[in-house]
């Protein structure tokens, strides 16, 4: 397929990836907070969206496999661009390009990371920190889960600054997937630009806010 | 020799027409056994091989540039003429060849100029279709401005840029037929030598100039579209690798090199800022639509031009050439804005300068037009001059720009030399004793895109194909030959740089062979020539070798071929007894300044035959014939 | 003003490398930045040396040919200049001036600042024209170009090829000269018939000669001496996508 083999073909897949993460992102942070709301906030979503396991298979499987082709190409991409650059210059001064869109392979893999053990704590109930029960209602506690984990000063950091990684990576992954995929002209450039910056640092800010608010004691068993 | 131009007879209305029924044809099929071998890829060069290759001829495609879009026909900026007479304001094929043919002073040939008006509106069309971006106005129609030596507007433009685009057009039908296999492109191959085969041109030889490889290429035809060689006068507007090499090595083969003293000295070129500088920029005529010349009144006037009031100022071109104004052709723009400065009401540094202002049309039709219509000029001023030309006026110094002379070449842009044909600058043809602004553009892509496709199957059908092989003797002595001139260059081992030598010619072809030409002044050339070339040939420096990428090796060799060729400039300026166009000989002049042709004894052209370096050169005359219009003094008052 | 300049040498294309220090005295504000190396060449050649290979030809910022990497900026950094447009009054006296060549994968080095440029040449080929025979067009006016498609295609059509795009961008990509030209010929009626095989050809044509991928760094705009802009390549991936389609 024309698509896979062209250069440009890749980075709309990349593209349409990266958008369905951010969607997954943003439906995420919806639901993460509820946590606000209590027990009965979060507690409720969870059991909610586990009375439906086709549907969550379904969205499991969906996920992964975007961010399985987001991967591949991201990595392909990447070694290719090294590739044609060999980087030998004594002096180069960069005008444009940041530190976000030259390290956008590293933010990826670091906010993977942060996605395995993510899934590897809170989903599968892997890590040693995790205390899972069910709570006065008979539902699944995710409440008295995330509060004890994130009441752990190290594991909120880590959060933290995965958070920054993905903040990074959308500040120039947003106007980036808008560009790729054309919806650009030369007023909106800058715009996108700013705006892309100004839309991570809220979505970061958002999910900071729990570990944060956990962290301050604000929210509480 | 009288030389026959071979211009078809009967009315001139139908002449090409008529020619073209009359040419033989290639057989498509047999097409592809032709190999044409086209030197340059500017506008002539580049359209030729495009439209040769699409024909089906096998075409082979030489630059010394590393790509073909580069050849300096990408710097015209102005405009391209054609006589569409899209403004509906009088203009026709037979104003456009009248203007043409008034511009050139009367020393070019009527039915090459009609040819030029007849097929110019053909142009047009082909590059609009080639995706050419020229200026619409807000309906989506061409639009036109003005260019000097005629009033009508008629000039088609893309910005400040037009020469790019068209060339870029160019460039994108040659890409198309590189693709599809006719063409073969050879970039940063320098053409050395023409190869003759008992008497036809079968090959070139030329030098790859990453390698320093020299070899011979073969083919049925050559077509030379290499150029102009106002280089000759180191600073000019023209690019630091332009020169005349091509045409003096094919010239010293046997090609007649037709006035080679018709020279265009350009009126709006930004001064020379120091000793330092290697070359001179040009500011599109186009300017003068908009921008006023003058300069002060009062000799050594050192105010800055924006303190000197309006009635202190002369507005010469306007004083004396009310009909035309500032729009007046390029030679007498050039010779008005010296008479100031010689009289000492120059400006700027030296004293060498005149200023080109735009206060006026800013003010009538404010900056933002102004900024529309000549941004990127204005930009380009500033860079070279650190001055805002919104703000002041531009100062301009007449600089050397074109040259109308080249190889000699018949109707059938033909040389002397049979299968030798010549296109765009590096031929005499149209342009006469000065060329209109916005006529080159024209004349290089009528040349290579309706003129060469039709006339070059009239040799080729009359020619087996593959007669020569690159082993034949001609083929390897050139390259001996080649080889041993190079060598020569590379064992002299003396003082001084190549760019030492390339200078002092400069000065010397400029203040003696430059706009203003005596018989004194002449002859003072043609005696310092000589000395200065044998001074290089005891005491050049080039460094490196032969076999590799070697800047100043190329450079010495195109410097060496102005040595030969400045002399013979010389000679023909001093032969034409008369002043022309761009050839002003200060002892033949009106009493208000103006050029004073002599029609009785120089209505000719004049093509040279080259009998050895330090050997007198044969001339051979081409009488000029005007039966479409009537030989009269040429007056833009 | 008297410079400390570093530049790169190379004798030949699989030759090693290296930067070499010269020195250039009494440099005026006036000249230009090739009119100083033209004068430490000539210095160069009196002392019996090679003198520093560099292309360049016409000089006044648009035949393309010049190429060299100043301070870590093609063409030096001053906008909308070429290296032969920058003039020595934009430098202090004193200052230390690296000077490179090009530098991508599908740039090779000739010689100390001279790359081969090939490469774009080879996407040019792929599809950059309209298929249109010499002769037997439409008159210039039969089809109207509205004046914001032709100013658009003239904004695109001013790239002049000289591939400080590709030596600024981290990937080595020519995203911005393809596109330049992508977008010059979509933008005109004339180019619609082959649009769709044209962008596929060119971008196909792109990656194979050996340039990277669109990272969207806007990196070759900031060194564009012709200020294309980045929304040509936008324009390339709407026509892209476009082409998915047919
Ligand atoms: C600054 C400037 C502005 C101008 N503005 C206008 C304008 O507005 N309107 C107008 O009508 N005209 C203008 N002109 C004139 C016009 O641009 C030229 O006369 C015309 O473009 C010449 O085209 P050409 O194809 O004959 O030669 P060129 O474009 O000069 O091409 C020469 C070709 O020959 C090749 N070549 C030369 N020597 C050799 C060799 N020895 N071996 C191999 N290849 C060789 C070169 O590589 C190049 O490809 C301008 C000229 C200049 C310099
Ligand atoms: C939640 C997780 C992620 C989100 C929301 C996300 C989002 C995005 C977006 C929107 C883009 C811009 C696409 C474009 O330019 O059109 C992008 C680019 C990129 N992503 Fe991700 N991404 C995520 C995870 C990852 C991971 C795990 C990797 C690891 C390899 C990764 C590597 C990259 C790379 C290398 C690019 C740049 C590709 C290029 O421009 O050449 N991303 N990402
Ligand atoms: S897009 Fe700009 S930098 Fe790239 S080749 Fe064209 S002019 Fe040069
Ligand atoms: S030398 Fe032509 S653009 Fe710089």
């Amino acid at each position: 397929m024309r698509i896979l083999s062209s250069s440009v073909g890749r980075k709309i897949l990349m593209s349409i990836t990266g958008q369905l993460l951010i969607i997954f992102i943003l439906i995420h942070l919806i639901g993460n907070s509820t946590i606000f709301f209590g027990p009965n906030g979060i507690n409720a979503y969870a059991e909610h969206l586990h009375s439906l396991p086709p549907l969550v298979w379904a969205f499991r499987l969906f996920m992964l496999a975007a961010i399985a082709v987001h991967i591949a190409y991201g990595v392909t991409l990447t070694l290719e661009n090294k590739a044609a650059n060999p980087g030998a210059y004594a002096v180069k001064r960069n005008l444009k390009a940041s530190f976000a869109s030259e390290n956008m392979i590293w933010t990826g893999l670091l906010v993977l990371c942060f996605i395995g053990y993510h899934l590897l704590q809170f989903t599968i109930h892997g890590t040693p920190d995790v205390v899972v029960g069910l709570d006065s209602a008979n539902r699944p506690d995710v409440f008295r889960m995330v509060v004890t984990s994130f009441g752990n000063a190290l594991i909120s950091l880590a959060y933290m600054f995965a958070m920054l990684m993905l903040f990074l990576h959308l500040s120039h992954g947003i106007p980036s997937f808008l560009q790729t995929m054309g919806w650009n002209n030369e007023k909106t450039i800058p715009a996108f630009g700013t705006g892309g910056k100004v839309i991570s640092a809220i979505l970061m800010l958002a999910y900071i806010s729990i570990p944060a608010v956990i962290l301050a004691g604000l929210l509480k068993l | 020799m009288i030389l026959d131009g071979k211009c078809p007879k009967g009315p001139i209305q139908t002449s090409w027409d008529r020619h073209r029924f009359d040419l033989k044809l290639v057989n498509p099929a047999n097409k592809r056994k032709y190999k044409v071998l086209v030197v340059g890829t500017g506008l002539a060069g580049g359209a030729a091989a495009a439209s040769l290759g699409e024909l089906g001829y096998n075409v082979e495609a030489f630059c010394y540039q590393d790509s073909a879009r580069r050849a300096h026909s990408i710097a015209a900026q102005g405009g391209i003429n054609a006589a569409k007479n899209y403004p509906n304001d009088g203009d026709s094929i037979y104003r456009l060849f009248y203007d043409t043919i008034k511009g050139g002073d009367f020393r070019a040939r009527e039915a090459d100029v009609w040819r030029l008006a007849q097929v110019s509106n053909n142009i047009i069309d082909q590059c609009v279709a080639q995706g050419v971006p020229f200026a619409r106005d807000y309906a989506g129609y061409l639009d036109n401005r003005s260019f000097g030596g005629a009033q009508v507007s008629r000039t088609f433009y893309a910005r400040g840029q037009t020469g790019q685009q068209l060339l870029l057009g160019a460039y994108s039908a040659l890409s198309r037929q590189v693709k599809a296999g006719s063409v073969k492109l050879f970039a940063r191959t320098e053409m050395l030598d023409l190869v003759v085969v008992d008497g036809e041109a079968k090959g070139i030889t030329v030098r790859d100039l990453i390698t320093g490889e020299i070899r011979t290429h073969v083919g049925d035809a050559v077509v030379l579209a290499t150029g102009g060689y106002v280089n000759v006068f180191y600073l000019s507007t023209n690019a630091m690798g332009c020169s005349v090499t091509a045409n003096w090595r094919a010239h010293k083969k046997g090609a007649f090199f037709a006035n080679p003293c018709y020279t265009q000295i350009h009126p709006t070129c930004i001064p020379q800022s120091g000793d330092h500088q290697s070359k001179l920029t040009l500011m599109s005529e186009s300017l003068r639509n908009d921008g006023r010349c003058w300069a002060p009144k009062k000799k050594g006037d050192n105010r800055h031009p924006n303190d000197i009031p309006e009635e202190e100022r002369d507005y010469y071109l306007e004083r004396k050439y009310p009909s035309f104004g500032n729009l007046a052709p390029r030679d007498i723009a050039s010779r008005a804005a010296k008479e100031q400065c010689d009289d000492g009401r120059g400006v700027g540094p030296g004293g060498r300068g005149v200023n080109l202002d735009f206060s006026a049309a800013i003010k009538r039709v404010g900056e933002h037009t102004i900024r529309e219509r000549y941004g990127n000029l204005f930009e380009m001023y500033e860079k070279i001059t650190d001055e805002n030309a919104y703000k002041q006026p531009m100062r301009m110094y007449p600089a050397p720009h074109y040259s109308m002379g080249g190889l000699w070449v018949d109707y059938n842009c033909e040389s002397n030399v049979p299968g030798l044909f010549v296109l765009g600058e590096a031929n005499f043809s149209v342009h006469g004793a000065n060329r209109l602004g916005a006529s080159a553009l024209m004349q290089g892509l009528a040349d290579g895109y309706f003129v060469i496709p039709y006339t070059i199957a009239n040799y080729l059908a009359k020619t087996k194909p593959g007669l020569v092989s690159a082993d034949h003797p001609e083929c390897k002595k050139s390259v001996e030959d080649v080889k041993a001139y190079n060598n020569r260059l590379l064992n002299i081992n003396g003082k001084k740089t190549v760019s030492e030598f390339h200078r002092e010619l400069g000065k010397i072809m400029w203040e003696n062979v430059g706009m203003a030409r005596s018989e004194e002044s002449l002859k003072d050339a043609i005696k310092r020539i000589p000395v200065l070339r044998e001074e290089f040939w005891q005491n050049v420096k080039v460094t490196g070798k032969g076999e590799e990428l070697n800047q100043q090796l190329e450079n010495a060799g195109r410097v060496a071929d102005f040595l030969e060729f400045g002399e013979l400039m010389a000679k023909d300026a001093l032969h034409r007894n008369e002043s022309c166009g761009g050839h002003f000989r200060v002892e033949h002049q009106m009493p208000d300044g103006e050029a004073k042709r002599d029609d009785e004894n120089y209505c000719y052209v004049g093509a040279w035959e080259f009998k050895g370096v330090d050997k007198e050169p044969e001339l051979h005359k081409e009488p000029l014939t005007f039966e479409n219009v009537h030989l009269a003094v040429r007056s833009y008052k | 003003m008297n410079l400390t300049l570093h530049v790169w040498r190379q004798s030949g294309p699989k030759a090693p490398g290296k930067l070499e220090q010269y020195e250039a005295k009494n440099v005026s504000p006036d000249q230009s930045f090739l009119e100083m190396l033209d004068e430490v060449n000539e210095h160069l050649i009196k002392e019996g040396k090679d003198p520093i290979a560099f292309d360049h030809d016409c000089r006044e910022g648009i035949c393309g040919m010049c190429s060299q990497v100043i301070n870590g900026v093609p063409h030096g950094g001053q906008e909308r200049t070429t290296v032969c447009q920058l003039h020595m009054r934009r430098f202090n006296d004193g200052d230390t001036i690296y000077i490179e060549p090009w530098r991508a994968l599908a740039f090779p080095i000739q010689k100390d600042l001279i790359v081969d440029r090939n490469a774009l040449e080879k996407i040019m080929q792929a599809g950059g024209y309209t298929s249109c025979h010499t002769g037997g067009v439409a008159d210039g006016n039969a089809i109207l170009v509205p004046k914001q498609d032709a100013d658009y295609a003239m904004d695109a059509a001013e790239c002049i090829g000289c591939g400080a795009c590709v030596a600024a961008c981290p990937n080595g990509s020519a995203m911005l000269y393809t596109s330049a030209k992508v977008a010059q010929l979509a933008a005109l009626p004339q180019g619609q018939a082959e649009a769709a095989e044209r962008v596929c050809a060119m971008t196909e044509a792109m990656q194979e000669a050996g340039f990277g991928n669109c990272s969207n760094h806007y990196e070759c705009m900031a060194a564009c001496p012709k200020g294309i802009n980045v929304k040509f390549i936008a324009k390339l991936n709407r026509e892209y996508q476009k082409a998915l389609f047919k």
